[in-house]
């Protein structure tokens, strides 16, 4: 099998991963936005209900299709963004979702990463929507974002790559 | 957020230990079974923990176990005892395979053959070669992970000094027609050194080096239900092999420092176990294996078989793509229930991409993300599987409910 580095979860993630909050699609969800593929063998999807006047976070939602850290990522952040204003979600980081779960594997920070790059999608879609944008929301993708983008290019690179059957390990390690 | 250290007790402590276990990772490692662990308890401490190679009571006799654990495993292959080199895993084994006789016969030729579904040891020493004045070319398989026997008499030529194919795939358990591999290779060119990892086919396989007329093959001892630590390699007589390793000289020419002893007479110990009743072993295992996999097809749909069915697969292996699932989640779920196995997903590894051998056979990196390996042994019963198939769909269910991808 591949190489591997032993994963070192805390006792959080597991306890999320057995029982996660907030999973689940949304019906009555404002908007729903997604991160990930399937062929990277990661992928979020993040619901959000939103008081307009208020332009606060009233719940919300998840789907995970992903590792134990991806899922345990994943619900954390929905329950983190729970009666907070859009402003306040878009500057939640990828890193206090990490250390919320008591600090996930480096290997596995993508997977925050991803969940806050699904949220923030989520929230962009939601002002587009509405045709607004605050002052506070960058006009450029933040490195989130960015790096959900990347992931799912990613994959795109690697069915080249390993059509041309050059798989060794020196190649394929990402930063 | 504490130290690494903490973060495992705590995880440990939260995973609890499940009421009813079936290990079922023998492909990464395993447990061993009692009369091993007897037969090694004393070279710890009781005698025969000296230095083989040195001349004192306790010395001799870790020497006399080294010698009967040397002709009993050469024997089993079919070898010379003082063609056999023991080594401390495996992956040293392959090492020495490669490296040592990739560049003790430099020249015969700078290109070597590898099948593109070896395993790492095999396949990152001879990536290495490439950085040194060698071409590797790795050779493709088909679905069932069988090399494509065509590509491989045409890629054998003049310059080809190495060709090594693995006997038994250490994923999928597609068993190579090895002797076949060597007619075709021995036809284009007499001279090129054949190796095969044979870590997956021994105690499941017979394994005659002269039927099959290779020149190197590696064995493992952890893949047999033996201890960790040991590992052999067969070096046919008059092969010419460079060391890999330096140091101080011990009773073998190819591999320097003390002999793990007590690993090794624990090696020689599973050896016997499980070649003194192969066949029905083998018979036993296939059952089983039928078992899982017949189970697994009637009980969770979307899935996929990796690897041949029937005789060309190996006794004890079961590989399975859940679709619309991720491996590694899939595996943390069983390990709850009590279920340990392993994914060739890329959320597995450290490089965070699919196994190498399930893209050789074709799959997608989906279809790869979803795989779980399981390895079934003569010990298992069939009430272990039927455990395994009670909990398998419940933890397909659940995460196939978590997941975006409604099936």
């Amino acid at each position: 099998m591949s190489t591997r580095i032993p994963l070192p979860y805390s006792p959080k993630v597991l306890e999320l991963f057995r029982n996660p909050r907030n999973a689940g699609s949304m019906e009555d969800a404002t908007v729903k936005a997604t991160t990930g593929s399937l062929a990277c063998g990661d992928m979020i999807a993040m619901y959000l209900k939103i008081d307009d006047a208020k332009e606060v976070v009233l719940k919300a939602s998840f789907e995970s299709y992903g590792c134990a850290a991806n899922i345990a990522a994943a619900s954390i952040l929905t329950e983190m963004v729970k009666g907070k204003t859009l402003h306040e979600a878009w500057n939640i980081s990828w890193k206090e979702v990490s250390d919320e779960l008591g600090g996930l594997p480096i290997i596995k920070y993508h997977c925050s990463i991803l969940a806050v790059g699904a949220l923030k999608r989520a929230i962009r879609k939601y002002y587009r929507h509405r045709g607004l944008r605050p002052g506070w929301l960058p006009e450029k993708p933040t490195k989130e974002e960015l790096q959900a983008v990347e992931e799912e290019k990613f994959i795109e690179r690697l069915y080249g790559r390993a059509s041309e059957g050059k798989l060794d390990e020196g190649n394929r390690s990402r930063s | 957020m504490g130290s690494e250290l903490e973060k495992i007790r705590g995880f440990l402590r939260a995973h609890g230990k499940p009421e009813r276990e079936v290990y079922l990772d023998l492909e990464n490692s395993g447990w061993v079974p009692p009369q091993v662990v007897e037969a090694m308890l004393p070279y710890f401490n009781k005698y025969g923990y000296g230095h083989p190679s040195i001349t004192n009571r306790r010395g001799w006799e870790a020497l006399e176990a080294l010698i009967e654990a040397r002709e009993y495993i050469a024997h089993s292959i079919g070898a010379r005892p003082s063609e056999l080199v023991f080594t401390h895993s495996g992956t040293e084994a392959n090492n020495l395979a490669i490296l040592g006789a990739a560049t003790a016969n430099k020249n015969k030729g700078r290109k070597i053959l590898i099948s593109a579904v070896e395993h790492y040891s095999v396949m990152l020493p001879a990536n290495e070669l490439a950085n040194h004045g060698f071409k590797v070319v790795q050779i493709p398989v088909d679905s069932e992970g069988i090399v494509d026997l065509e590509m491989l008499a045409s890629l054998v030529d003049e310059d080809t000094v190495l060709v090594s194919i693995q006997h038994v795939n250490h994923e999928i358990g597609s068993i190579q027609p090895l002797r076949s591999i060597v007619e075709i290779i021995r036809d284009k060119n007499k001279s090129t050194i054949i190796h095969t990892d044979a870590v997956d086919a021994y105690t499941k396989i017979s394994l005659d080096v002269e039927r099959l007329g290779v020149d190197l093959l590696s064995l493992s001892s952890h893949k047999i239900l033996g201890p960790k630590g040991a590992g052999a390699l067969y070096i046919r007589e008059g092969t010419k092999i460079n060391r890999i390793l330096y140091g101080a000289l011990s009773t073998q020419q190819y591999w320097p420092g003390v002999e793990n002893v007590p690993a090794i007479v624990g090696f020689h110990k599973a050896s016997h176990l499980a070649l003194e009743f192969m066949e029905d072993h083998v018979r036993y295992m296939q059952s089983l294996r039928d078992k899982l996999l017949e189970g697994i097809i009637e009980r969770v749909d979307k899935v996929l078989i990796n690897g041949p069915t029937g005789n060309k697969r190996v006794a004890d292996n079961v590989n399975v793509s859940f679709l619309y699932v991720e491996g590694e989640a899939l595996t943390v779920e069983l390990s709850l229930r009590g279920i340990y196995v392993s994914s060739g997903s890329a959320c597995t590894s450290r490089i965070l991409e699919p196994s190498h051998v399930l893209l050789a056979i074709g799959r997608k990196h989906e279809e790869a993300h979803g795989s779980i390996l399981f390895k079934v042994s003569r010990y298992h019963k069939p009430s272990d599987i039927d455990y395994v198939l009670k909990q398998l769909p419940q933890a397909v269910r659940r995460l196939r409910f978590l997941s975006p991808l409604k099936t």
